[in-house]
């Protein structure tokens, strides 16, 4: 997640199954955790933490899964571009 | 003038309960600040009624003026004193050094504690010491007054002579160990006991027979401590949230049962009634009035337990 | 094992913020398995530093490297190569591998990324907790195995104080009171008349008090 952006990413959305329904039993409840953790960083570093959401949807759940990528892409574009990506190009400057 | 007693120590509280008398001792809090009036005071208002006062020793872990110097004071005013000691904020030398100063004034009683938690004062970022744990200080103690030796082994030049005394509660946790801590504590050399305040007397008297059973009342003389409540709202307060503290609830009951001005009153009166039934308790040779900023009380309590006028140790 | 916790981020910027190229080293043992200091955490850390400098608009070099330990020189070693290219080092290791670090490469500055907090045990994944405090004298065997001196918070060594309740210690709810716990294994082997016997006065000279320990084993020395 960090190094997506690093390399200059707006935003990053991770999406799991629904909580009780994981495969692997409880790997959606720690990705989340991990989602909380990377958010306090982002904010520490001056990234902003709202860049990094978790979903939790279905594989079968196509259309939500569109949804969520609206709804995802309307947000980022609302916090505007990666703060990194001016600063890279005033250092190149 | 001889006297038919046999003491181990100048003590008038040791002479009193070893001449089979019931004993009264009580409790002053030193205050926040340098001026001794505020225990002087209270000393005074209690000086006829009871053999000995006990001065706390920063209790809670609350800052105060030092037990050590509280009972200079009172020495001075000719006032049998009890220095409570915890072995939170002094190591194994300056317990000994303090347990020298007091007997450089005359002071002839000490209490030895563990000490409430420095988290709880006014100071929980402090250190704490425990270089030494309540029973090993008990341990200190009898070594300095009766081998005459400090714990490094070096002879003392005037050895202290302390009627070394503790705390016992019979209503703490786990109760399974509650006879044979006082076991231990005997074991160390403890020779007064005063118990934690007494509202369970049911408890308090099935402690007292396992004591008996095992023949420690007749090792150590064991004060019984009572309190009066103030107010309803003051047994609630320590039935829920003193640990260590067992207040039933018929005696919170008896107290919301009152109009509220009444209520004082009636927490004396329980705290009287106490003092009756536990005079016919075989094993207590004493009681220990804790009345905490009450203490203008404690002379009356004192004399409708039927515990007046206290008997003259010079005399005995 | 040694337990510890990650600084926050925003002190550890504090102390480098005027370096240009930093080396972030990680410890493979201890810190790795309380998640504080292991490779893992250099990735994250390394990850943020990274971009709290970009976004200062500050070209800074940032590297990674997790080693075995950092308290034996063997592995310290590995970096002698090249530590000079770094202005300054954040390790990650205990307190004891950070000193160790610096006191190997005397002329690079060393910065702690985690706090050292105790020796303790692994309860449950992201529980850890105190059982040792390395008195240099051990009692385990006269207590049922059970520490006063790390899990009384009055180290009594005639416990329990007039304030256990419940089992509990009476500075948190959460915290057992050691006593009790003593307690309940000596019954559970028969020995609860074990609990009459006085622990004596405790020589505290081989613990911190006794001033900086060592211990020389002369026979495995060469």
């Amino acid at each position: 997640m960090l190094h997506a952006f690093e390399k200059g990413a707006d935003g990053v959305y991770v999406v799991g199954c629904l909580e009780g329904d994981c495969r692997f039993e409880n790997g959606n409840l720690r990705a989340r955790k991990r989602v909380e953790q990377a958010r306090k960083i982002l904010d520490a570093v001056g990234i902003g933490g709202e860049r990094v959401q978790m979903y939790n949807l279905s594989s079968g759940e196509g259309p939500r899964f569109a949804e969520v990528a609206v709804e995802m892409t309307e947000q980022i574009k609302a916090l505007g571009p990666n703060p990194l990506k001016k600063a890279k190009a005033r250092m190149a400057a | 003038m001889s006297s038919t007693v046999k003491t181990k120590t100048p003590s008038k509280l040791e002479k009193i309960l070893a001449s089979g008398h019931l004993a009264v001792t009580s409790e002053c809090g030193p205050p926040r600040g340098g001026d001794p009036e505020a225990i002087t005071k209270k000393a005074e208002m209690l000086r006829d009624h009871v053999d000995a006062i006990n001065i706390t020793d920063n209790q809670t872990s609350v800052t105060r003026l030092c037990s050590l110097a509280a009972c200079i004071h009172l020495k001075l005013m000719g006032i049998e004193a009890t220095l409570q000691m915890v072995v939170r904020d002094r190591n194994r030398i300056a317990l000994q050094s303090d347990i020298l100063g007091a007997a450089s004034f005359e002071i002839y009683n000490i209490l030895c504690l563990s000490g409430d938690h420095q988290q709880f004062g006014d100071c929980p970022q402090g250190q704490n010491v425990f270089d030494l744990d309540s029973i090993q200080l008990i341990q200190t103690v009898r070594l300095m007054r009766d081998e005459g030796k400090f714990l490094g082994g070096d002879d003392i030049k005037r050895p202290p002579r302390m009627f070394v005394g503790a705390a016992a509660n019979p209503f703490a946790d786990p109760f399974e160990i509650r006879v044979p801590r006082l076991a231990k504590k005997i074991a160390a050399g403890v020779e007064f006991i005063q118990t934690q305040c007494i509202y369970n007397l049911d408890k308090f008297e099935e402690w007292m027979r396992l004591a008996q059973e095992r023949g420690l009342t007749e090792k150590a003389y064991i004060l019984a401590g009572v309190t009066p409540l103030k107010s309803a709202g003051m047994a609630k307060y320590m039935q829920k949230r003193v640990p260590g503290m067992d207040v039933p609830d018929d005696v919170v009951k008896r107290m919301s049962g009152v109009a509220k001005e009444k209520q004082p009153d009636e927490g004396i009166q329980i705290c009287i009634e106490t003092i009756q039934r536990l005079k016919e308790v075989e094993g207590v040779k004493g009681f220990h009035v804790m009345a905490i900023e009450w203490e203008e009380k404690v002379p009356y309590i004192v004399e409708q337990g039927g515990l007046y006028p206290r008997p003259d140790p010079n005399t005995l | 094992m040694i337990v510890a916790e990650k600084k926050p981020i925003e002190e550890i910027i504090e102390e480098v913020k005027d370096f240009e190229k930093i080396l972030v080293a990680g410890c493979n043992e201890c810190v790795t398995v309380c998640e504080a200091g292991g490779k893992k955490e250099v990735g994250v850390l390394a990850s943020a530093l990274r971009m709290y400098f970009m976004n200062q608009g500050k070209q800074v070099q940032i590297d990674e490297v997790t080693l075995e330990r950092q308290c034996d020189h063997e592995y310290l070693e590995e970096l002698r190569d090249r530590i000079d290219q770094y202005e300054a080092v954040v390790s990650l290791a205990c307190g004891v591998g950070v000193q160790f670090l610096a006191e190997t490469y005397f002329s690079t500055p060393v910065f702690p990324g985690v706090n050292t907090c105790f020796m303790g045990v692994t309860e449950e994944r992201g529980v850890w907790s105190e059982r040792c405090q390395g008195c240099g004298q051990c009692i385990l065997g006269k207590t049922a195995g059970i520490c006063p001196i790390s899990r009384c918070a009055k180290r009594l060594l005639n416990g329990p104080c007039g304030g256990s309740t419940k089992g509990k210690c009476e500075i948190s709810k959460d915290l057992d009171c050691a006593w009790q716990l003593i307690i309940d294994r000596l019954k559970e082997l028969g020995r609860l008349d074990d609990y009459e016997c006085i622990i004596p006065i405790k020589d505290w000279s081989t613990e911190r008090a006794g001033g900086p320990r060592k211990v020389v084993r002369e026979d495995v020395r060469q």
